[in-house]
């Protein structure tokens, strides 16, 4: 809870500047016994406090001048009633753009200090509800895509993500080293009136473009596969994979490239990367970018990338950009705001579930590597941190590590009453009114080898029967007292169990790839005749 | 995915020799890695043999692309480079052409070169020669056949052409949906 009190904090900071440049004189003693003063630890606290109160006496005072009241504390600011809400959404009584953004504004300084600024008789899911339905009214979105995403934040900040998302993010590209060295390439661009500087400390690849006299996806460095054009917040999936050079890699969903070039790039065309992408038209444009950026290492195929452990396996990393709703897009994609619905994010992180698996099950544990990153463009928990979570209960041989990325917030923890693997800090979100880059998630997890797996018997499976047919992220609330069915779950003939397991175990290893040795296929064999015969 | 039959291997490397002349052993005989030709639905490609025995398990209907695509036969059994070859002849190449800095855009439009756009050239290219186009930073642009020798040029007039175009690297944008 304390990241919200935080937060208030922030927010309330700039408005007290701002009232203080609207009237300097007004208290200015006060000023001075702010800034003069030194801090100390020990007056660092009543210091913030009487700071904090002041803030909010200030932003006050600045928000009924705002709404033309100018009587301070005595302009209540009043709730429309339910009926009133009712008939506005019909469509009965038009707001106003204005209005509503008063309106908006008010809400969020009621719920910032509730017990203030709260009309008596009202409740705290009244003023929520009033602000949900506004910001879907204002931004354009539907109200369940609102109220998903502000969920998300403490309230004042989800009012800077709406806004964020109205915004364009700056333009990024990346240089292809395979082609050009950044230097030569941000020369050759100036000299074609492109304005552009390095991104950041944290990428060695990556300009940002702020204004360009030629369009910058047709110069003849970009014909020549010199850079590529691509979001900065795609840098960072590969950043975490690190692939080596000489390893087999998998791009699970790679069109239209940006990604598996990057990678190629980082592994100097050497090994092999193998790019796959369900949609058979966007293989067009990926090959087309493969060839212009000069990557000779990469397997361009099309399958669904359910199928494939089956296809092949023994990877040494896996890069999962897994298919996302896009709520971290939305200034490039605005079509998002209205057409999601419950249902899409149900399928959509069913598949996620199903790909991160698969994602899991290519790798050859016995590799150095042995690294899966799975990423998202969206801000959602149950396509983020629940997927991941799933990842880690139905897969206890993987476990998360640092991104080795850094900066980004904590992934959640816990969410709504769902509590996910304590490990979940590890991930890393990214938000567009914080980092200015698109709405981001990147979770790398370490595959060990699979032997380590304990016989967990029958409650496994009919759990994980279940959670494949309903999809539901389904949170891991009852982290132990799965295990302890297990037990229970057990053959009664203890060398029956035995077989089972060990042809389990078998089976594991065909799937993913792994060539038995003729003996033990025998085994497999005649363990699986077993099996069936159960 | 198959290797090229012979009469395929004879189309292919005779297309390839316009460029690369006796440089095309090099292309077979490589130092750091064998590499290979293989053949997937009218697609030439040329990739290292480890990367070719990995792809043999993507099925024909799903495989797309590997290693470096060089071009593609014609249903008539012809067949033509396209600008994904670029790397591969740019490496080998024996015979230059490089463009001024206005005549770029021009070529990347898919006109073929003005006598007034020609910055340099290979000394002593013969007519109708394969000649891979380079602008003047030394960025491989595309590749053409010379409309006449380096000796000949010289008594040209300015807006003669002096290499037909056959490819640029302005069709990853213009012909993005029959390149693949």
């Amino acid at each position: 809870m304390d990241f919200l009190d935080s937060d208030e904090e922030e927010e309330a900071v700039p408005t007290k500047k701002k009232a203080r440049f609207a009237e300097p004189s007004s208290d200015e003693d006060e000023d001075d016994e702010d800034e003069d003063g030194p801090i100390t630890a020990s007056n660092m606290e009543a210091r913030s406090r009487a700071l904090e109160a002041k803030a909010a006496a200030e932003a006050a005072a600045n928000f009924a001048e705002a709404a033309g009241e100018g009587e301070g504390e005595e302009a209540m600011f009043e709730l429309p009633s339910a009926e009133q809400q009712e008939a506005e959404k019909e469509g009965g009584v038009p707001v106003e753009l204005g209005e509503l953004q008063l309106r908006m504004r008010e809400c969020v300084k009621v719920l910032g200090d509730f017990k203030k600024w709260a009309a008596p008789g009202r409740s705290r899911s009244e003023y929520v509800q009033q602000l949900v339905a506004d910001i879907a009214n204002y931004y354009g979105y539907n109200e369940f895509l609102a109220e998903k995403l502000f969920d998300l934040f403490p309230v004042s900040e989800a009012i800077e993500f709406f806004e964020a998302n109205e915004l364009p993010r700056p333009v990024t590209i990346r240089t292809n080293t395979l082609r050009a060295r950044r230097r030569d390439l941000a020369q050759a661009l100036i000299n074609r009136g492109v304005n552009l500087e390095p991104v950041g400390k944290w990428s060695k690849v990556g300009l940002q473009v702020f204004e360009s006299a030629v369009p910058i996806g047709a110069t003849p460095e970009y014909l020549a596969g010199q850079y590529m054009l691509q979001a900065a917040s795609s840098f960072l999936p590969v950043m975490a994979l690190e692939p080596q050079p000489g390893e087999r890699v998998l791009d699970m969903a790679s069109a239209p490239g940006g990604k598996t070039t990057y990678i190629s790039a980082l592994m100097q065309n050497t090994g092999v990367v193998f790019a796959n992408d369900a949609n058979k038209e966007r293989t067009k444009g990926l090959t087309a970018n493969v060839h212009r950026l000069g990557c000779r290492n990469v397997v361009v195929c099309s399958y669904d990338g359910r199928q494939f452990p089956k296809v092949m396996g023994g990877f040494d990393r896996v890069l999962l950009d897994a298919p996302c709703s896009g709520t971290g897009v939305i200034s490039k994609d605005a079509g998002v705001k209205i057409n999601k619905s419950v249902r899409d994010f149900t399928l959509l992180s069913h598949l996620q579930k199903q790909l991160i698996l698969c994602a899991i099950d290519s790798i050859n544990p016995a590799s150095s590597g042995a690294t899966v990153v799975y990423s998202t463009c969206s801000v959602t928990v149950d396509e983020n941190e629940s997927v991941v979570d799933y990842a880690l209960r139905k897969r206890p041989h993987v476990k998360l590590v640092p991104t080795g990325l850094e900066f980004g917030r904590e992934g959640f923890r816990a969410y709504k009453g769902k509590v996910f693997h304590e490990s979940l800090a590890l991930t890393r979100r990214y938000y567009p009114h914080v980092h200015n880059m698109d709405g981001f998630f990147v979770a790398r997890l370490k595959v060990g080898k699979p032997g380590k797996r304990r016989a967990r018997g029958e409650s496994d499976e009919e759990e994980e029967e279940e959670e494949a047919r309903d999809g539901a992220p389904a949170a891991s609330t009852v982290e132990k007292g799965g295990r302890g069915d297990a037990d229970k779950a057990a053959f009664d003939d203890a060398a029956d169990a035995d077989i089972i397991r060990e042809s389990k175990r078998k089976y594991l290893l065909k799937h993913k790839g792994i060539k038995l040795r003729p003996k033990a296929a025998v085994d497999a064999a005649r363990a699986a005749g077993a099996d069936e015969s159960d | 995915m198959r290797p090229l039959t012979e009469e395929e291997t004879k189309a292919v490397f005779s297309k390839l020799a316009n460029y690369v002349g006796k440089n095309l052993v090099h292309l077979i005989d490589r130092a750091d890695a064998p590499h290979c030709f293989r053949l997937h639905r009218d697609r030439v490609f040329y990739v290292s043999e480890s990367l070719m025995r990995l792809a043999v398990s993507v099925a024909r209907p799903n495989l797309v692309s590997l290693g470096t695509c060089l071009g593609k036969f014609s249903k008539t059994g012809k067949f033509r480079l396209h600008i994904t070859a670029l790397d591969v002849l740019g490496q080998y190449a024996k015979h230059k052409v490089w463009i001024k800095p206005n005549g770029e855009m021009p070529f990347l439009y898919g006109n073929h070169v003005a006598k007034a756009h020609l910055g340099r050239i290979t000394e002593d290219t013969p007519e109708h020669q394969g000649v891979v186009v380079y602008s003047m930073n030394d960025t491989a642009l595309g590749f053409g056949v010379t409309a006449r020798s380096t000796l000949d040029t010289r008594k040209l007039d300015p807006m003669a052409i002096v290499v037909f175009h056959q490819a640029d690297v302005g069709e990853y944008l213009r012909d993005e949906d029959t390149l693949f």
